[in-house]
């Protein structure tokens, strides 16, 4: 690796985080608020939103327009996609996946979930838990985002009550016992006065928890990484062909699982032959060990036949490869997904076909009710299916790796991505 | 051999890198015929260090490609050239010029080059044959590119619909075209102004000089100082006088300002971005000013 150097962010961490809100809930102001008390919000970009806003007619600057970048979205003042924003604080980089919250929009938050190390759920201290807040929290939980945090907000519209947040939270963290949420923080705010939000609120004084930038700022996602279980999907096949590096061969990709060393034993699949790690290079510099999510080219001793789509696993830990795959999906397409429908699945760096046997069930986010009479599954619906695939994909289940336990699906015809998929197990 | 780290943490710098060249290889292996956008500016600079690293010891297994707009720095096509001859990849000059003598784009003489630079690429693309198309383009810039997937599908005509953009997860990214269709692939979308600049310094890379400070004989035009140079003529009541400047970005030379300022090194240049009152391309970009809108339509026709 190169050198550290002065720079101010270069060596910093990140936290990718996804929200998941309609403005009603504060949800723009919110970000707005983090983006002004970090200073990433330029003056022309915010002089452009006051402008808008005056000749709209609001009575306040609507923050909203700072995310709502598409032309309809401003017509319609909804967030219908998803906006990513950048800002930085001394401690952290962070990537904020903004995503709509109403129900018809369902994939997007999906979308937005896939890649968060944490996920923001705001509710109105007025109105507690609603259906959305508890289907955000579902649709987290189901894409395995590892940290939730409840922001109970509009605590000014209650008296600044610590009852108001003590029935929200034990409400909360009943209902989350159903789901998969290894850390929750329920954090009181007033994102349109700041309480709690960068500074601590002076108005609940009961409160003794983190502000909200605070937890962003020092929650812990490293040990998040499966650290364990070596997955090495190889992406790329490097051959310089070149006199000076004529006999080079090595296997680029980015490590989904454990840590890869020089000398290490391991298995290629699905052929199932061995070999050991030769080296691994990281551009021009050979490196002791490489870890998730680095990008790195792994060459082996033997001369293994080894090409994209193969994955490098440890002999006594690898991925059963398998056919029958049993899997959670969230459909996007507008016509709903049905039993002896044919699909392009894209798994790791590996294409292949897919027909689906059955759909068990579709599983209703507000309420976690399975239907199991419903035999198809519409737009932004999500629900357990089998699929056969026409080549072994070597996966683990979700709940243990986010990348190889993940899969889309493509329509063969239109091209466009139409499901999403995440693994429960190989059958 | 080298490197450690404790308790295996990557800084998020290390993060976007390897992301990026996930993205590179990604494209290399499932494209036909891949090909770099490289203007010489700072972030076609990164993106074309991340696609050295992503095949190493191998070259880049695809060319670069310039849009000769006429209007461009001399000392960023100087770069350009120390670039493409280090690496020895292919370089393909799609000119402006040329399509206009070729009728392939109409000078009206009121349509700016920015805008006549999208019809240029369209055709290079298309008479190249080229399916997937790398921009430096990144999501901090501008509220439209917020929304730009990684892989942004065009369609026959090099149109970007922003209502029928293809959900991207995890990093699972979908390649799938039809025939005459093309993929704009944008390796560095999660990277800010600060990250690029972090990185050019980290990496030690050599980028156009325009962007340190110097001395230049500037104007006044629209708010924005502008350098003096025939090609873009000084207007009644306009005065060039010489003044400390630097380039926040590499544009049309009739369209791109400059900022004053004394930054001669990219520590100093990181130090002055992070106290910067305005984005870069609201700062010196003429082409992003005309409306709140506009560069989401210039993208809807094909633009970078």
């Amino acid at each position: 690796m190169p050198d550290a150097t002065d720079s101010i962010t270069a060596n910093m961490d990140m936290l990718r985080f996804a929200t998941a809100g309609s403005v009603d809930d504060g949800k723009s102001t919110l970000i707005g608020r983090l983006l002004l008390d970090s200073k990433s919000i330029f003056e022309d970009q915010l002089e452009a939103v006051q402008a808008t806003s005056v000749s709209k007619g609001y009575d306040y600057t609507d923050l909203a327009l700072l995310t709502d970048g598409l032309r309809s979205e401003r017509e319609q003042g909804i967030t219908i996609d998803v906006a990513y924003r950048y800002f930085a604080t001394p401690a952290r980089k962070f990537i904020i996946a903004d995503t709509p919250g109403h129900v018809q929009y369902t994939r997007n938050m999906v979308t937005g979930a896939s890649t968060a190390d944490l996920g923001l759920v705001l509710v109105d201290a007025r109105q507690g838990l609603t259906e959305q807040s508890r289907r955000h929290a579902v649709i987290l939980s189901l894409l395995r985002v590892p940290h939730l945090v409840l922001a109970v907000n509009k605590m000014d519209l209650v008296d600044f009550s610590q009852e108001v947040y003590d029935k929200i939270h034990a409400e909360f963290t009943t209902f989350a016992t159903k789901l998969n949420i290894p850390d929750l923080e329920v954090i009181p705010i007033s994102a349109l006065a700041g309480d709690n939000v960068v500074n601590r609120s002076e108005n609940m004084d009961w409160y003794s928890g983190p502000t909200l930038m605070h937890h962003l700022e020092n929650v812990h996602v490293a040990s998040d990484r499966d650290l364990v279980d070596v997955r090495f999907p190889v992406q790329y096949v490097v051959r310089p062909k070149s006199d000076e590096h004529h006999d080079y061969r090595g296997y680029g990709g980015m490590v989904a699982g454990g840590v890869l060393k020089p000398g290490d034993e391991v298995v290629v699949l699905p052929s199932g032959m061995t070999s050991k790690i030769a080296g691994i290079d990281l551009f021009d510099q050979e490196i002791t060990e490489a870890f998730p999510p680095m990008s790195v080219t792994v060459r082996l001793e033997d001369d293994v036949d080894v090409s994209r789509g193969d994955m490098i696993a440890r002999p006594a830990n690898a991925p059963k490869p398998s056919q029958d795959i049993d899997a959670m999906i969230c459909w996007m397409a507008d016509a709903p997904l049905k039993p002896r429908q044919k699909l392009a699945i894209k798994h790791t760096t590996r294409s292949a076909r897919t027909l689906v046997k059955d759909i068990q069930y579709r599983l209703d986010v507000n309420t976690l009710h399975r239907d199991q009479e419903t035999k198809e599954l519409g737009r932004n619906e999500i629900g357990r299916v089998q699929l056969r695939t026409t080549v072994p994909l070597l996966c683990d289940p979700y709940s243990k790796n986010r990348t190889t336990g993940s899969f889309i699906l493509i329509d063969e015809a239109t091209g466009i991505t139409v499901g999403a998929g995440m693994i429960n197990s190989g059958a | 051999m080298s490197q450690t780290h404790p308790d295996y943490r990557l800084s998020q710098l290390d993060q976007l890198e390897a992301e990026s060249i996930h993205i590179f290889r990604e494209v290399a292996a499932e494209f036909e015929k891949p090909v770099l956008m490289f203007s010489g500016g700072k972030d076609s600079i990164v993106m074309l260090r991340l696609a050295e690293k992503a095949f190493y010891p191998a070259k880049i297994p695809f060319p670069v490609m310039q849009i000769d707009t006429g209007l461009d720095f001399p000392e960023v096509l100087v770069t350009r050239d120390n670039w493409v001859n280090r690496l020895g990849v292919r370089l393909v000059v799609a000119s402006i010029d040329d399509a206009i003598a070729n009728g392939v784009v109409v000078d009206d003489g009121k349509t700016s080059r920015n805008r006549m630079q999208t019809g240029t690429l369209l055709n290079a693309i298309e008479e190249n044959g080229f399916t997937a198309a790398f921009g430096g383009g990144r999501r901090d810039e501008e509220k439209a590119r917020a929304k730009e997937r990684v892989y942004s599908h065009r369609d026959e005509f090099g149109q970007w619909d922003p209502k029928m953009q293809r959900p991207e997860l995890w990093s699972l990214y979908n390649g799938r075209l039809h025939a005459g269709e093309h993929m704009r692939i944008f390796p560095i979308s999660n990277w800010t102004e600060l990250d690029v600049w972090d990185y050019i310094g980290r990496e030690g890379i050599e980028i156009p000089p325009i962007y340190f400070s110097h001395q230049r004989r500037v104007f006044e035009r629209d708010g924005m100082l502008m350098s003096e140079t025939p090609l873009n003529p000084l207007r009644a009541g306009e005065v060039a006088e010489e003044r400390t400047v630097r380039f926040r970005t590499c544009g049309d030379i009739t369209l791109t300002g400059c900022v004053e300022s004394t930054a001669s090194t990219i520590p100093e240049i990181i130090a002055e971005v992070s106290i910067a009152k305005l984005t870069e391309r609201g700062a010196t970009r003429g082409d992003d000013r005309f409306s709140e809108a506009a560069m989401e339509d210039r993208k809807k026709e094909g633009y970078f």
